[in-house]
């Protein structure tokens, strides 16, 4: 019996290596100086790169990341500081329930709303809107478990010596919880970068590079859907190339926090 | 600026920011309802039985996405939660200390790779080899068994239902191990001490003690798990084959899942019925989601939260 669990564990845990040893092993080849700079080039064309998707990626991520961000923060002060009162669970059960949502669904509505209405045509501002709402719930969790962490004597001290409630929560609290935050940011980020389904319907792609945020953008998991779903060898090897970069960038990233973290705790 | 305003500032501000979060909410719930009115007022409950969908005379029938969708979660239940369980198992049990922390890290990286790089690995990966070994073996002995034989039968294609399935299987996987364990983590370490000084070997204490307590814990997190599968999209768009026409015994069969039928069909409809059918569609992806999560997280409370557990 042991070794059945033990299979289990270690089998699942190989799935990992396989996976990640298949995006670099194939994804390898198609790295180059055109992959990172050129634009996709019609059917059966060689050459041709990703620029336009990792633009695109680039500035989804950062748009949805100061629009979920302070959301995100402002959601986890209010569940932990401003805890008497019904509004605080409430407010913390639907972090938990968007957080639930298939993210289809959030694509679906941002495109009704957004899309269909607002602005009137698919945009990169939707596409952020769709990913920061799906960020939301991850940074509000993550920073509410570190703020909750930070000890309740360091409150009563910061009152103590007058300070008002603002005060110690900005300039004692969040301070102190400042390695939990990044980390929040790190992980919301990492998933809103490797998003596909909610981007189908509200950025929808766009072949060319493009920093107009009222007009369609390109992804980097966008354009590894568009490759993969292609009958061409070369497009192959770009989806996997495009998914090496995508999970090379969330490793990096991560890896950065935790040296980050280490360095700051000394 | 006295302090007192400062802070009833400062109180109004965060307040009004994460009111937000419940304001989203609820912006979404409304207005997938709303969109699928027109949907669901003129098809009714047929909806969800029919499977004819024809954009073309206006005749929308999600039944086969629904088949699909139902499939592809039960495989993936099936292929994972007993994986899983053993994993959560030998992570806290029998794995010796120093490569517990790793090994839980490596299988929770996992979580982090992005669904499209799971379908692409799926796609380029999986299906060749369950084409040309996996299908053909399993028709060949589970296949030729009265009954259970339809599940494997009809033309190998190898992007099938039962790919979707198994690529949901791998997708689940992290999920699954992380709420078991913690959920394990959670059973009274006197429930294994009494069995152990019963005369109980190791697996006896395990399975008659700490596995029954945990039961309906990990019950939680299969439900958590099919949650996740049934809203999962790109994976399974890219294995799963994308058929609608067949609703069969055989995992075999192309199938389409609802999450699926959305995110193809969505940029290309034009007509507002096939739009609101579309919607009405992510209503009860919606739906779904919201009550399972509300469900499972009760559930995990429940039995994670404190020493008194539950008795059954």
């Amino acid at each position: 019996m042991q070794a059945l669990v033990a299979l289990s564990a270690v089998g699942a845990a190989a799935l990992l290596v396989i996976i990640l040893g298949y995006v670099i092993v194939r994804g390898a080849p198609a790295l180059n100086l055109a992959f990172f700079t050129e634009r996709p080039l019609p059917f059966g064309v060689e050459g041709g790169g990703v620029g336009p998707a990792l633009v695109g990626t680039v500035i989804l991520s950062l748009l949805a990341g100061v629009i979920a961000i302070p959301i995100g923060i402002a959601s986890a002060i209010f569940v932990t500081e401003f805890r008497s009162g019904r509004l605080a669970p409430a407010v913390r059960f639907a972090a938990e329930l968007i957080a639930g949502l298939p993210s289809i669904v959030v694509g679906v509505f941002v495109w009704a709303f957004l899309v269909r209405g607002i602005i009137g045509h698919y945009a990169a501002l939707a596409g952020a809107i769709a990913l920061a709402i799906i960020m939301i719930p991850i940074v509000a969790r993550t920073v509410e478990e570190v703020l909750r962490l930070v000890p309740q004597s360091l409150r009563e001290a910061g009152l103590a010596l007058g300070a008002p409630r603002w005060r110690v929560v900005l300039s004692i609290v969040v301070p102190t919880a400042r390695a939990g935050i990044a980390t929040a940011v790190v992980l919301a980020v990492a998933r809103a970068a490797g998003e596909t389904a909610p981007l189908l319907l509200t950025a929808l792609g766009n072949l060319f590079f493009s920093t107009d945020l009222l007009k369609p953008v390109s992804a980097l998991p966008l354009q590894i859907y568009q490759y993969a779903a292609s009958p061409y060898d070369d497009w192959h090897t770009k989806a996997w190339g495009s998914s090496l970069v995508l999970v090379g960038v969330i490793a990096l990233l991560s890896l950065a926090l935790r040296l980050a973290i280490r360095r700051g705790a000394r | 600026m006295t302090s007192r305003t400062a802070d009833r500032t400062f109180a109004v501000g965060v307040t009004a920011l994460a009111l937000l979060v419940p304001l989203t909410l609820a912006a979404i719930t409304l207005l997938v309802v709303l969109d699928s009115l027109p949907s669901i007022q003129r098809f009714g409950l047929s909806f969800l039985l029919t499977s004819t969908w024809d954009p073309v005379h206006a005749a929308f029938g999600a039944g086969a996405y629904l088949f699909g969708t139902l499939v592809t979660t039960a495989i993936a239940i099936a292929l994972a939660t007993p994986v899983s369980v053993g994993a959560a198992i030998y992570l806290t049990e029998y794995a010796p200390r120093a490569i517990r922390g790793p090994l839980a890290f490596l299988i929770e990286l996992l979580a982090y790779i992005p669904s499209i790089v799971y379908g692409l690995w799926g796609l380029f990966v999986l299906v060749p080899l369950f084409r040309s070994e996996i299908d053909p073996f399993l028709q060949r002995t589970v296949g030729q068994v009265p009954i259970i034989g339809a599940l494997f039968s009809g033309s190998i294609v190898g992007t099938d239902l039962l790919m979707g399935g198994v690529i949901l299987a791998v997708m689940v996987l992290p999920l699954l191990v992380a709420v078991t364990r913690e959920v394990l983590l959670a059973v009274p370490p006197a429930q294994r001490e009494g069995m152990i000084g019963l005369g109980a070997t190791r697996w006896e204490a395990i399975a008659g003690a700490v596995l029954p307590y945990a039961r309906v814990g990990i019950i939680g997190a299969v439900v958590l798990a099919v949650a996740r599968a049934f809203g999962e999209t790109m994976a399974v768009t890219l294995v799963a084959g994308n058929s609608s026409t067949t609703v069969g015994p055989s995992l075999f069969t192309p199938g389409y899942t609802m999450a699926s039928a959305i995110a193809n069909q969505f940029t290309e409809a034009s007509d507002p019925l096939h739009f609101s059918a579309l919607v009405e569609i992510a209503l009860v992806l919606l739906v779904v989601a919201l009550v399972i999560n509300t469900g499972a997280r009760l559930l995990i409370r429940r039995v994670a939260s404190g020493p008194q557990g539950l008795v059954l």
